[in-house]
């Protein structure tokens, strides 16, 4: 049978969806092995072999394909030694396979100064910024997002108030929480909060608002009353849409980590990537890039499988993944 | 060919065998449940003004099935919310046994048109919920939501998600949990109105069932005029714009209600009365009906289907 690719909200079958998304992680690894590894593309840069004749040249330096070719035509001219190369990417580019070995050296080498901290260890301290800053969001903004969408009272005295203050950008906030809390951890998990929390209300009491309204209207005339209704009635019919919604809120959580940890003393995983950066690393920069990915889509998986179980009678999680 | 009765020669509605008459005089002997008078209510305000239910009054007896049924916009679900307590009415009285009617309660059950049992619990605990928030123990109303369940023959489905029934299940669920809480009656907003043909035709009569086996008044909005006739003892005919009574008609046609019975003289006379009350009262379908005339011929003058 002919595969047919693009029809308009059919599902695919089980073969396409892998292959596909094995893809979709595929063709950028290949597009950047396919530049880092073929010096005709792209490859700006000479890596110097011998210095030859110029004396500012060492090994191990990269300058640009230009000046290196203006290089050895006057070497040649003076019929001096010319300098030798191949050509190279910059050096914030660092190929696949150096990237993948710095993944796994990251964790067995040890810190590059004496009081710094290994990478498990900065990652485990981002984490712990992130589950505050999101824990502490979402015992104010769940709430309240609920009683925002089931009751219009609460709604007109916060949402007016919240949809303008999403627009302020969290970072702007990191001077004032610093003169507040100090320069640790508490200015970073506020940054993470006021970044999550309002957006947090909103889409909370959105997802509420949802919630079928002959539910409530069953729930009415089976002589469900005031606090009842709330929460036999809306919130247990809205936990599938509310779980799906805080995996979404701690994905962007996650955005806001690196501005929050550079806020105060640097520290985390920011610190380790701007050391990392500073001694030019850049492989252990990427490695540590992708280690933040590797951890944002690993628990949110997690949360999905769990939200199988959680939600057994839940038949939107057929429509999705 | 004598299926085919002419209009012509049908008996008059009106006319009732004996059992047919005994059986409206005990009705009626019977106390009043549900009492309406004087109601009505309007959507909008100022210039926009609208009635949707002028002067409506009529009343139930206990264990009388009532069915409501008009042309689409003559405020049949309007009514049967106001009754159940969902909508404010804007004058009038509804009072039920006597006492005014003014939000929703237990002692009014309810089934809906599109399918409201709560997802996250299983048949069970649907049936349960009304005893529960009402204040019954667990224990008690476990039993008492098993026993509904045998009544629909569903026990199997005890601890199924109504996710996994069909529509015509759920809508039997539905219903025991809406009887679950003994209410003094039941109200259904084109129930069966979701369901194909065969199923309907089946939900009939299984309601008819529960009726006949236990207290209860029932309240049916439909505008299937067969449905009407089938199921009710006496049918309340509303108009459109604004929804008024036309009539009240007691159905002549004996108990018990079979499928037989739909090309009985009583039956096709009570039909004929119907569809003339209602298609006297211009509705939103008779404009539907003018447009067709207008409708370009597309095809070849010769090519013809009929």
């Amino acid at each position: 049978m002919k595969t047919r690719w693009l029809q308009v909200l059919k599902p695919l079958s089980p073969r396409a969806r892998r292959v596909l998304g094995s893809l979709s992680f595929v063709l950028p690894i290949l597009l950047w092995a396919f530049v880092s590894y073929v010096p005709s593309v792209w490859h700006p840069q000479v890596l110097i072999t011998k210095p030859g004749s110029v004396e500012y040249l060492e090994p191990g330096m990269r300058m640009d394909k230009d000046a290196f070719d203006d290089e050895v035509a006057s070497a040649r001219e003076d019929n001096k030694p010319p300098p030798e190369g191949y050509p190279s990417n910059p050096i914030y580019l660092p190929a696949p396979h150096e990237v993948a070995i710095a993944l796994y050296t990251a964790f067995t080498t040890p810190p590059v100064s004496q009081d710094g901290q290994w990478l498990h260890q900065s990652l485990w301290h981002s984490i712990q910024i992130i589950f505050w800053g999101f824990v502490i969001s979402s015992v104010i903004g769940v709430p309240l997002g609920v009683l925002c969408g089931t009751y219009g009272v609460f709604a007109r005295l916060n949402e007016p108030f919240v949809e303008f203050f999403r627009y302020l950008p969290a970072p702007a906030f990191g001077a004032l929480a610093v003169a507040i809390l100090g320069i640790y951890d508490g200015p970073k998990i506020t940054i993470i909060v006021i970044g999550t929390l309002f957006q947090q209300i909103l889409i909370i009491a959105n997802t509420t608002r949802k919630l079928d309204v002959g539910l409530v209207e069953a729930a009415l005339t089976l002589g469900t009353k005031n606090a009842k209704l709330l929460t036999r009635v809306v919130i247990p019919g809205i936990l599938p849409d509310l779980y799906r919604d805080q995996r979404i809120l701690l994905g962007w959580a996650w955005t806001y980590l690196i501005v929050a940890e550079l806020i105060g003393t640097t520290s985390g995983i920011t610190w380790f990537i701007t050391l990392q950066a500073r001694y030019q690393h850049f492989a252990n920069v990427y490695a540590a890039i992708i280690m933040i990915g590797i951890i944002g889509v690993g628990t949110d998986m997690i949360l999905a499988l769990l939200g199988r179980r959680f939600f057994p009678w839940d038949r939107s999680l057929e429509k999705s993944n | 060919m004598d299926q085919f009765v002419s209009p012509t020669s049908l008996p008059s509605y009106l006319e009732q065998i004996t059992e047919v008459r005994a059986r409206f005089e005990r009705l009626k002997a019977r106390e009043v449940i549900l009492d309406v008078q004087h109601l009505n209510k309007f959507f909008g305000t100022g210039p926009r003004l609208t009635t949707a239910l002028k002067d409506i009054n009529f009343c139930t007896h206990r264990r009388e099935f009532l069915c409501v049924v008009g042309p689409s916009g003559c405020g049949k679900t309007t009514l049967v919310r106001i009754l159940a307590g969902l909508e404010e009415k804007n004058s009038g009285e509804v009072l039920l046994q006597g006492k005014a009617v003014t939000e929703p309660g237990s002692d009014r059950g309810m089934v809906f048109q599109g399918y409201t049992l709560f997802p996250w619990l299983t048949v069970k605990k649907n049936v349960m919920f009304g005893l529960e928030v009402n204040g019954h123990g667990k224990h008690e109303s476990e039993q008492q939501a098993l026993q509904w369940l045998q009544l629909i023959g569903l026990e199997k489905f005890a601890d199924a998600y109504p996710h996994q029934l069909s529509g015509g299940m759920k809508q039997r669920v539905a219903i025991v949990r809406a009887l679950a809480n003994q209410p003094r009656i039941l109200l259904m907003d084109e129930p069966f109105g979701a369901l194909d043909a065969q199923t309907r035709c089946r939900m009939q009569a299984h309601l008819l069932e529960i009726w006949r086996k236990i207290d209860i008044t029932i309240v049916f909005i439909t505008h299937d005029l067969d449905e009407a006739i089938f199921l009710a003892d006496r049918i309340l005919v509303l108009s459109a714009h604004p929804g008024e009574v036309r009539e009240l008609i007691e159905v002549p046609v004996p108990r018990p209600r079979s499928l037989a019975q739909m090309i009985s003289p009583a039956f096709l006379a009570t039909k004929a009365r119907l569809e003339e009350l209602i298609h006297q009262s211009k509705s939103d379908d008779d404009e539907e009906a003018e447009t067709y005339a207008m409708v370009a011929r597309l095809t070849d003058v010769a090519d013809n289907v009929e």
